[in-house]
């Protein structure tokens, strides 16, 4: 039963199907249940946390990503998965602290394009992508000043920090909350990567950021080598 | 079974419904007055009978006829010319059906050029950096050859665009003269694709010859009337308002075998023909209707195709010019005169005046793909591989044209705004203002699947600083060329090396 329900988040997760209103990709599938509640239905059944997690939406996910690197897949399905499994990490992340067995998500991403800027489209997409490789992402929006950003990472604790800007004019801002980090004492304890249009490796480098990420995928496996490796 | 083409479902309307009326008024005042110039006393006679007026009067050392042709003997012609013509493919999934009347688009090849052109890629060093090497394509021009135009059929053969072949190189080999060039085109065609093949005949005697090779390909004369394989192109006009002899010989022999024929008239604006639109279309019109008129009356009802290739002359050289707005407004214009009188049409684009592949190809290129397809006409020939106009052929540009046509067929689409693609648009962006990040992105997975978003540029290359379209089509000619080549069976070609004579052993593949 639970293999078939596991089988069932997979085909939803390769469909892009948060919840049963959505249509998926092949057919429309409108009414039936999708990843939300086939993750509901498998927590009410007793389904292993960590089985859904890690055999359905992580397997799910993989697959998804394979299918994009064989070119079967591209950017809106990419996205349509990880908002999928988003919305269902929502739904399992009150079990996995204290579920038997279960495991605490990847790490939590403080994500916020900085002060002056309005742009968010890609930190958007960093966001979902990171949520449905199963981050813990504080969004924290637009224009957000540096001192408010040190604040949140203390407040929850987070492990990484995703900067974003797409003016040339906010870039020097992302330098602005390094300082601060480094003001604050915490500098050491997290990691750091930037991205957006004008930022590159060398502003990175300059302003002494961990990493840059040149896209939302580059942003996704950055933050897996920061939580595998922990290091620059 | 037959190629789809594409549809393009609302033909854009260049002139009103008057302006198409005071055109057709004006070409027909003109067939009277000053009339026509006939050098085929076989033509002057077949219009005699029908009630057109010839005086006869020499030029030069010729005879020659002016014929007033009046609108009573145009439009006995109308009545019976037929709106749909079939032409017909060695594989019947690539018969075209064309409708006068209808909105299916076929894109094809020609022009017969004179030059192949070669793409070399070679690496190159720079002075300044000796260590920065580069690969840059060399271009090699030379005559080309009949097994050129074999490997030119071969790639037509895959180019999905590519709706019929016309033969488009000039088979130059030490061995081909007038006596056996027709036979070796045609035959180098066939054996090479199994879409339609199109054609001019350079040497009127071979007509029978050609035909022949045709029958014995669609299976004997009756069946190639119902599929015939082969259709022909007749320049019948000179430009302006002249019949010539041989040409106008050879349409009213086709007309009589019942086989479709293009009449084709390629005045020049500015030089053979008034370089402003009224002037130009009034008289290219005419020239076409004349055509139309020798063909239907030496044999009524046979299949006419209605070809105006109006070109502007090149001010500096009174060269032909085709990617230019006029050329765009006089094409355009003319099919929709073809579209009023009920004749398929055949109409021209892609063709411009650099004489390599690159910015100036594809700038003057795109400039008559965007726009004159909409026009709906049946045939866009010249598409794939032209440059220097229409004398040089690089099968390197006839990849990236069959990529470029394939972009330029996104833009004939209707616009896809009834009420329920509204109903349904205003559902999901109610949905997405709903959502944390407001992205409208999984619902482009649709379109995207059915082929309805424009996809990228495939010979977009990896560099940042050097632009590879040229070497990444250089890479898909050769792959192209390397598959198996579509032969016509073994017995086919016996049969024709049999029955055909001065056909080149090389070109047999079985040989």
């Amino acid at each position: 039963m639970s293999e078939d329900l596991i089988s069932q988040i997979i085909e939803n997760v390769l469909q892009g199907r948060r919840n049963k209103n959505d249509e998926g990709l092949d057919d429309d599938l409108t009414g039936q249940p999708g990843v939300v509640e086939l993750v509901e239905e498998g927590l009410q059944q007793g389904v292993d946390v960590e089985k859904i997690l890690v055999d359905g939406l992580s397997h799910g996910m993989n697959l998804v990503g394979e299918k994009y690197e064989k070119g079967e897949y591209f950017i809106p399905d990419m996205l349509a998965a990880a908002e999928a499994v988003g919305e269902a990490m929502e739904v399992l992340e009150p079990h996995l602290a204290s579920g038997e067995g279960a495991r605490e998500s990847k790490a939590k991403v403080v994500m916020a394009t900085v002060e002056k800027d309005q742009h968010d489209i890609g930190k958007n997409l960093v966001c979902i992508m990171l949520r449905g490789a199963g981050f813990s992402v504080v969004d924290m929006g637009v224009n957000v000043p540096a001192p408010r950003i040190i604040e949140t990472m203390k407040e929850e604790n987070a492990q990484i920090l995703g900067l974003s800007a797409l003016l040339d004019t906010t870039m020097p801002f992302m330098a602005q909350t390094i300082e601060e980090l480094e003001k604050e004492g915490i500098r050491d304890k997290v990691k750091v990567m930037i991205g957006g249009a004008p930022t590159s490796e060398e502003f990175a480098r300059e302003i002494g950021a961990d990493a840059h990420g040149k896209d939302a995928f580059a942003a996704v496996k950055i933050a897996e080598k920061m939580t595998t490796e922990g290091g620059r | 079974m037959s190629r789809e083409g594409v549809i393009v479902r609302n033909p854009y309307k260049r002139l009103s419904a008057e302006q198409i009326e005071r055109v057709n008024k004006t070409s027909l005042e003109l067939l009277q007055k000053p009339g026509v110039l006939f050098f085929n006393e076989e033509a002057v006679e077949l219009l005699a009978k029908a009630g057109a007026k010839a005086t006869k009067t020499t030029e030069g050392e010729s005879d020659a006829w002016w014929v007033s042709i009046p609108p009573s003997v145009v439009q006995q012609a109308l009545e019976t010319v037929p709106s749909q013509i079939v032409l017909g493919a060695r594989n019947e999934e690539n018969i075209l059906q064309l409708d006068a009347k209808g909105y299916r688009v076929h894109f094809g090849s020609g022009s017969e050029t004179n030059i192949w052109l070669d793409v070399k890629p070679e690496q190159f060093v720079s002075e300044e950096d000796p260590k920065n090497h580069r690969v840059f394509s060399s271009i090699v021009r030379r005559r080309g050859t009949a097994a050129d135009l074999c490997r030119s059929a071969h790639l037509a053969e895959q180019m999905e665009n590519l709706d019929f072949f016309l033969r488009n190189v000039n088979i130059q080999d030490p061995d081909i003269d007038e006596t056996n060039k027709d036979v070796n085109k045609f035959f180098a065609s066939f054996n090479n694709t199994t879409k339609h093949i199109m054609g001019g005949l350079t040497d009127f005697r071979q007509l029978d010859n050609v035909v022949r090779m045709a029958e014995i390909i669609a299976g004997g004369r009756e069946k190639l009337q119902q599929n015939p394989v082969i259709s022909f192109i007749t320049s019948v006009i000179k430009s302006p308002l002249q019949v010539v002899e041989e040409t106008a010989e050879k349409l009213i022999a086709v007309a009589r075998m019942k086989l479709p024929v293009v009449i084709s008239s390629s005045p020049q604006g500015g030089s053979t023909a008034p370089i402003d639109e009224a002037g130009m279309v009034a008289q290219v019109n005419a020239e076409v209707l004349t055509g139309v008129v020798i063909n239907q009356l030496a044999q009524p009802g046979a299949p006419v195709i209605y070809g105006a290739v109006p070109v502007r002359a090149r001010m500096d050289d009174l060269h032909d010019m085709y990617g230019v707005p006029e050329f765009c407004f006089y094409t355009t214009s003319v099919a929709q005169m073809a579209r009023h009188y009920g004749v398929p049409c055949y109409s021209t684009a892609g063709v411009g005046d650099s004489k390599v592949p690159g910015m100036q190809a594809a700038a003057e290129k795109m400039f008559t793909h965007a726009t004159v397809p909409r026009a709906a006409p049946d045939l866009v020939h010249y598409s794939f591989g032209l440059l220097e106009k229409t004398n040089t052929f690089c099968p390197e540009q006839a990849v990236l044209d069959n990529h470029h046509i394939g972009m330029a067929k996104f833009l004939y689409q209707e616009p896809a705004v009834g009420e329920e693609d509204l109903q349904k648009a205003a559902e999901v962006i109610n949905e997405v203002m709903g959502t944390p990040h407001r992205l409208y992105a999984r619902y482009a997975r649709k379109m995207l699947r059915r082929g309805e978003i424009f996809p990228n540029y495939p010979f977009e290359g990896e560099l940042e600083d050097q632009d590879e379209t040229l070497l990444k089509a250089h890479e898909k000619v050769q792959e192209m060329l390397s598959r198996p080549y579509n032969h016509l069976p073994r017995e086919v070609c016996r049969e024709i090396y049999d029955s055909v004579p001065g056909l080149l052993p090389r070109l047999n593949p079985y040989e």
